[in-house]
C-alpha cells in the first residue's frame, strides 16, 4: 500500500513535489484528512486553518507551474504552536486570558515560513503560556501521545509534538524555555532542535521567559530539523537579542561527515532518578557514533545540580513580568469590577490557569524588595557560573551528549498534582537554555513497553550545524526516526 | 522660634522630540487623533519586542554630557512594575542602578550650582481621558486611553536636594527647559507636557545636616504651579512642624485650583516595583569613538554663552540672559555682530525692538522678516549718522513688514538724514527767527531751552536732521 502523502518528511515531501508525482494541494488534503481520522484521540491542535491552508497549497502548485517554487518548504503543511502570533489567526497560549485573542500581526518566523511557501495549518496545543512538561497546563485540555494514549506527549510543545508524530502535520514549530522543545520531541519520537539563543527572532512568540525562549523545529528527522532553522533563522531588526549569522546555511554545514569529533558525557548525568531504559538507550547511541568515527569522553559539569533550581528563579521571574500586561484592559478576557483594581483582579483569577498563578506568585516573589538579592540575583550569578561550566567542557569537546528526559512518556494525570516531580522532567534540558547554547534531541531507542527515548546533544554557541550532522549522521546508520505510533484509527494515512 | 529651612530635589522628565518612538518607528507627533499613531511594539502586544531608537539614546547622552555628567560606558535597561491602564505591558523599560549618566551640575546665573544626581532614558506611558462631567476621575462615566505617547523617549534628570526656595526650583527647571532646547532635543514645552516635574521637598531646623520627612509632590504643569505648590507645601510643612506634628514621607498631589497639595499615598502603600533588568534589550556599551562624536553635537551652552556676552562682549548679566535664554535669539544676536553690528547696539536692537515687536505680534525670532544681516545694515546707518536713531525705527517698523533692506526704505522713503550743516543752518536761523521767547530765555541762562528748540528744527525738517549737528549749530547761532 501506498506511504499516505501525510506520513512524508519534508525532505521527501519537497522531492515529490519536485518531482511533480505529488501536488501541495494532495498533500495538504491528505494532512487534513489524517487531522480528521486522528484528532480527536490525539487533540493536538487548539485550531484549524484548512481553508487559508488550501488557498496557500493552491498558491504553491500555482508557483510550482510557473517555475518559481521558493525551495523545499514550498507547499509542505506544517504546524504552529499556538504562543506565535499569526495575524487573523487566534493565538491563545492556551489560556482563558487570551481565548479570544487575534494578533495583527505575524510572528517573524511566521513571516518567513510564509515567505518560503510553506503551508500553516494551524495552531497547536501546548501547557498555558508554555509553562509545563506535558499539556496538561492547556485550558482547553490536554493533548495526548500517538504512541500511547494514555500518556502525555510532553510539553509545553506538546501539540506540536503530537501533530507531527501523529503525521497531522509535516513538521511543526515550537518554543523552547527550558525544554519545551527537546522533552516531546523526546517523548513522541521525534528530532527537536533548541537553537542558539539569539539565532531565531523571538519577535511575535508571546514571551515566557524572555532571556531564555527559543523558537525551533520539531520534525521526523534531523534533516528536516535543519531545513526548518534556515528558513526561521537570523537577524531580525524587530529582535535585540537576534544575532547576524556569518558562514555557510545550516543545511550545508550539518552536511560532511562526523570523523573525529570529541563528545563529552558529563557523569553528573547519568546518576539517581535516570530511567534504566533511557540510560541504556543514550549509551547504546555511542556503539554507532564510535563507529562514524567519534570518540567519547567523560566529562564533570559540578554546577549540574543547581539548573533546576537556577531555572525555576530565574524563569518564573521573567514570567512574572511578561505576563504582567494580561490584565483585561487592552484585549483578551475582562471580568468588570467595581473599579480597576478589582477588574484587574477577577480578570487574572479568571483568566489563568493554576501553574500559571504558581509561577507568577513564585516570580513576583523572587523580585520583591529585600528579596531580589536573596533570590534573583544570586541566581544570576549562579547562571554565569553554569554557563562558565559549559563552556569549559566544549573547549575539550565538539559536543555533549545527554539524556532528554529521565523517564519516557508518563501517564496523563501521573504528574499532575505535583509540580515538583513535573519540574524534574526537564532536568536534562533546562541548562541547555541558562547557558543559551543550542541542542538537538534524537530518538536513540524505545523502552520495553513500546514508548520513544530520546537522546540530547548540546553544542557550541553558533555552532549548531554541528548538532545537525551528527544527528544527520546518526539517523543515516539508525532507523528509530522512522517507526510510527501505532494509532488505533490511522484512516486512510495508515502505512 | 526655629528657623527651618526648605530643601528641594527635582525630577525633571523631558520628552525627547525625536520623529520616531523610543523602541518602534511610531510618530511622535503631539495633537495627533487618539490611537492614531500607535501600534503591536508601543501597545504591548504579546509577543512584541522593544528595539532602541538610537537617536533618542544619542540625545539622552548629549543631554547627560550638557549638564556635566559622567556617561557611563556600560549601561542598561530594567523593567519598572506597577499596573496602570495608561501603561500597556504593565511594566515601563526605564533605567535602575546604571542609568546612561551620573553625577553632573547646572549653574544657576545668581545662585549656588545644583548637582544633577542621574540622567537616565525611559519609555513614556499613555494617557487617560475620562468622559462625562468635567472630565475628572471622580465625576466622569468612562476613563478612555490614548496610547499615542506610550513609547515617547523621556528623559528624567534628578537633581540632589540642593534647592531652598521655590523660585529656584522654577529657576532650575527654566535653565533645564532653555538647555534642552538649545540641545534641540524636545520641545521643553510644559503646556503640552513635553516637559514635566516632580518634587521633592522637606523642611529642617536651619543649620539640621538631616533632612526631613521627604514628600513628593506630583501634578505640577507650568511653572508657576510648581512655585505655588512648592510655596504651599513649605509653608504647611513648617507650620505642621511648628506646631509640633511629625510629618511622615508621602506623595502629594498639587491641585492648581485649589491652590492647595492633597495626600495621594503613605509611603506604606509605595509601589514596590520589582525592578529587573529588561532581558529583551541588550547591555549597551559607549565606546570613546561614538562618545567623541555626540559630544561633537554640543552647542555652546546657554551658561557659557551667558559668561562670555558678559565677559567678552561687555553686555550686563541682564541682557546677556534675555539674549541666550533662547538659542535662535542668541543666534540671531551673534549673527547680527558678525554681520558688523557693535554688541551693546545690536542686544539692544534685538531685545528691545525685535524681540518686543515679534512679541506684540505673538511671533518667534524665526518669524521675523528683518534677517540679522539686515538689522545690522540698519545699525550701520545710525552709526555713519545716515538716518537718525529715532529714523531708524521708522523704518525698523518697515522693515519688519516688508522684509526690504533698510537702505531701499531709507531711499524709497527719503529718510536720509541732514548733516549737511549749511542746509541746516537755515532752518535753525528759521526756528530761532519764528522763537524770539526761547531765544530770549536760553539767552537768560535757562540752557534747557534748547531742548524745545532743537525739537522745533527736527519737526521743520520732519525729523530728517541729524539731531547733534542741529545742537551744535544751534548753540553756535544762539552765542554768537
Amino acid at each position: 500500500m501506498m506511504k499516505s502523502p501525510a506520513s512524508l518528511t519534508i525532505h521527501e515531501a519537497a522531492a515529490a513535489l519536485r518531482a511533480k508525482t505529488l501536488s501541495s494541494v494532495e498533500l495538504t488534503k491528505a494532512v487534513f484528512e489524517r487531522i480528521r481520522a486522528v484528532e480527536p484521540q490525539v487533540h493536538a491542535y487548539l485550531h484549524l486553518t484548512e481553508e487559508d491552508a488550501l488557498a496557500q497549497a493552491a498558491a504553491s502548485d500555482r508557483r510550482r507551474a510557473a517555475e518559481e517554487s521558493r525551495g523545499p518548504l514550498d507547499g509542505v503543511p506544517i504546524a504552529l504552536k499556538d504562543n506565535l502570533c499569526t495575524r487573523g489567526v487566534p493565538t491563545t497560549c492556551a489560556s482563558k486570558i487570551l481565548e479570544r485573542f487575534v494578533p495583527p500581526y505575524d510572528a517573524t518566523v511566521v513571516t518567513r515560513l510564509r515567505a518560503a511557501g510553506a503551508v500553516i495549518t494551524g495552531k497547536t496545543n501546548l501547557d498555558e503560556f508554555a509553562f509545563g512538561s506535558s499539556t496538561e497546563n492547556s485550558a482547553f485540555g490536554p493533548s495526548r501521545n500517538p504512541w500511547d494514549l494514555d500518556r502525555v506527549p510532553g510539553g509545553s510543545s506538546g501539540g506540536s509534538a503530537a501533530a507531527v508524530a501523529a503525521d497531522e502535520a509535516i513538521a511543526a514549530l515550537g518554543s523552547d524555555t527550558g525544554g519545551s522543545i527537546r522533552q516531546p520531541a523526546a517523548l513522541c519520537g521525534l528530532a527537536g532542535l533548541k537553537p542558539t539563543y539569539g539565532r531565531v527572532s523571538r519577535y511575535g512568540l508571546i514571551a515566557f521567559a524572555s532571556s531564555l525562549d527559543q523558537i525551533g523545529p520539531l520534525a521526523k528527522d534531523v534533516e528536516d530539523c535543519a531545513i526548518l532553522e534556515e528558513a526561521i533563522e537570523g537577524w531580525d531588526a524587530a529582535d535585540s537579542t537576534s544575532v547576524r549569522l556569518e558562514g555557510p546555511s545550516v543545511t550545508q554545514a550539518s552536511a560532511g561527515d562526523i570523523q573525529g569529533l570529541r563528545i563529552g558525557i558529563a557523569k553528573e548525568w547519568l546518576g539517581t532518578g535516570l530511567d534504566p531504559e533511557v540510560r541504556a538507550a543514550v549509551d547504546g547511541a555511542r556503539v554507532p557514533l564510535e563507529k562514524l568515527g567519534c570518540t567519547f569522553r567523560e566529562i564533570s559539569l559540578p554546577l549540574q545540580d543547581y539548573a533546576l533550581p537556577i531555572y525555576y528563579l530565574v524563569a518564573p521571574a521573567e514570567a512574572s513580568s511578561n505576563l504582567a500586561r494580561f490584565d483585561g484592559v487592552k484585549y483578551g478576557r475582562r471580568e468588570d469590577g467595581a473599579n480597576i483594581v478589582e477588574m484587574y483582579k477577577k480578570s487574572r483569577s479568571a483568566g489563568f490557569g493554576p501553574e500559571t498563578k504558581r509561577r507568577i506568585i513564585l516570580g513576583t516573589y523572587v523580585l520583591s524588595a529585600g528579596y531580589y538579592d536573596a533570590y534573583y540575583l544570586k541566581a544570576l550569578k549562579a547562571r554565569t557560573r553554569l554557563r562558565q561550566d559549559y563552556l569549559d567542557a566544549l573547549k575539550e569537546c565538539d559536543a555533549l551528549l545527554s539524556p532528554a528526559t529521565p523517564t519516557p512518556a508518563f501517564r496523563i494525570g501521573e504528574k499532575a498534582d505535583d509540580p515538583l516531580q513535573m519540574y524534574l522532567s526537564d532536568i536534562y534540558t533546562v541548562s541547555v537554555n541558562l547557558v543559551g547554547l543550542p541542542a538537538l534531541v534524537v530518538p536513540c531507542g524505545f523502552s520495553a513497553a513500546g514508548l520513544p527515548i530520546g537522546m540530547q546533544l548540546i553544542g557550541r554557541a553558533f555552532d549548531d550545524a554541528t548538532l545537525l550532522r551528527v544527528g544527520a549522521r546518526y539517523q543515516n546508520v539508525t532507523d528509530w526516526h522512522r517507526r510510527k505510533p501505532p494509532l488505533p484509527d490511522s484512516g486512510e494515512g495508515g502505512v | 522660634m526655629t528657623e527651618f529651612e526648605t530643601v528641594i530635589g527635582l525630577e525633571v522628565h523631558c520628552e525627547l522630540s525625536t520623529k520616531t518612538k523610543i523602541f518602534c518607528g511610531c510618530s511622535t507627533k503631539f495633537g495627533a487623533a487618539p490611537n492614531s499613531q500607535v501600534c503591536p511594539v508601543c501597545l504591548g502586544l504579546p509577543g512584541t519586542l522593544p528595539v532602541m531608537n538610537a537617536e533618542a539614546l544619542e540625545r539622552a547622552i548629549l543631554v547627560g554630557l550638557a549638564v556635566g555628567c559622567t556617561i557611563r560606558r556600560r549601561f542598561k535597561f530594567d523593567r519598572k512594575h506597577y499596573y496602570y491602564p495608561d501603561l500597556p505591558k504593565n511594566f515601563q523599560i526605564s533605567q535602575y542602578d546604571l542609568p546612561l549618566a551620573h553625577d553632573g551640575r547646572v549653574d544657576l546665573a545668581g545662585a549656588h550650582p545644583v548637582r544633577v544626581k542621574r540622567v537616565h532614558l525611559e519609555e513614556d506611558a499613555g494617557k487617560l481621558v475620562h468622559e462625562g462631567a468635567g472630565q475628572q476621575i471622580a465625576t466622569g462615566t468612562a476613563a478612555l486611553v490614548d496610547y499615542n505617547r506610550s513609547g515617547m523617549p523621556l528623559l528624567e534628570i534628578v537633581s540632589e536636594p540642593d534647592l531652598r526656595e521655590p523660585a529656584e526650583a522654577v529657576a532650575y527647571v527654566k535653565s533645564l527647559q532653555t538647555l534642552v532646547r538649545y540641545l534641540h532635543v524636545s520641545d521643553g514645552n510644559m503646556e503640552e507636557g513635553s516637559l514635566r516635574c516632580d518634587a521633592n521637598i522637606s523642611v529642617r531646623p536651619k543649620g539640621a545636616d538631616e533632612l526631613g520627612a521627604k514628600i513628593e509632590i506630583k501634578n505640577m504643569n507650568s511653572f508657576k504651579s510648581i512655585e505655588h505648590a512648592l510655596t504651599f507645601e513649605a509653608r504647611r510643612q513648617r507650620d505642621a512642624l511648628a506646631r509640633g506634628e511629625t510629618l511622615a514621607q508621602e506623595t502629594r498631589l498639587w491641585d492648581d485650583t485649589a491652590g492647595e497639595t492633597r495626600s495621594m499615598r503613605s509611603k506604606e502603600a509605595a509601589h514596590d516595583y520589582r525592578y529587573f533588568p529588561e532581558p529583551d534589550l541588550l547591555v549597551f556599551t559607549m565606546d570613546d569613538a561614538r562618545l567623541a562624536v555626540i559630544r561633537g553635537r554640543l552647542p555652546e551652552l546657554p551658561w557659557t554663552k551667558r559668561l562670555r556676552y558678559v565677559q567678552t562682549l561687555g553686555l550686563t548679566d541682564y541682557d546677556a540672559g534675555v539674549l541666550t535664554s533662547d538659542r535662535t535669539v542668541a543666534e540671531y544676536f551673534e549673527a547680527t555682530i558678525a554681520a558688523g553690528a557693535p554688541p551693546k547696539t545690536a542686544c539692544n536692537w534685538v531685545s528691545t525692538e525685535l524681540l518686543g515687536a515679534l512679541h506684540g505680534r505673538k511671533l518667534g525670532i524665526g518669524d521675523s522678516r528683518v534677517a540679522p544681516r539686515q538689522l545690522a545694515a540698519l545699525i550701520a546707518l545710525i552709526d555713519k549718522a545716515t538716518i537718525s536713531g529715532k529714523i531708524a525705527k521708522t523704518v525698523f517698523a518697515e522693515m519688519l513688514v516688508s522684509g526690504a533692506d533698510p537702505d531701499a526704505v531709507v531711499k524709497a522713503k527719503g529718510l536720509v538724514q541732514i548733516t549737511d550743516e549749511d542746509a541746516l543752518v537755515t532752518s535753525v536761523r528759521d526756528v530761532l527767527a519764528a522763537n524770539p521767547q526761547s531765544v530770549a530765555d536760553f539767552k537768560a541762562g535757562k540752557s534747557q531751552t534748547i531742548g524745545f528748540l532743537v525739537g522745533q528744527v527736527m519737526k521743520a525738517t520732519g525729523g530728517k536732521a541729524n539731531p547733534q549737528a542741529v545742537n551744535k549749530i544751534l548753540k553756535e547761532e544762539l552765542t554768537r
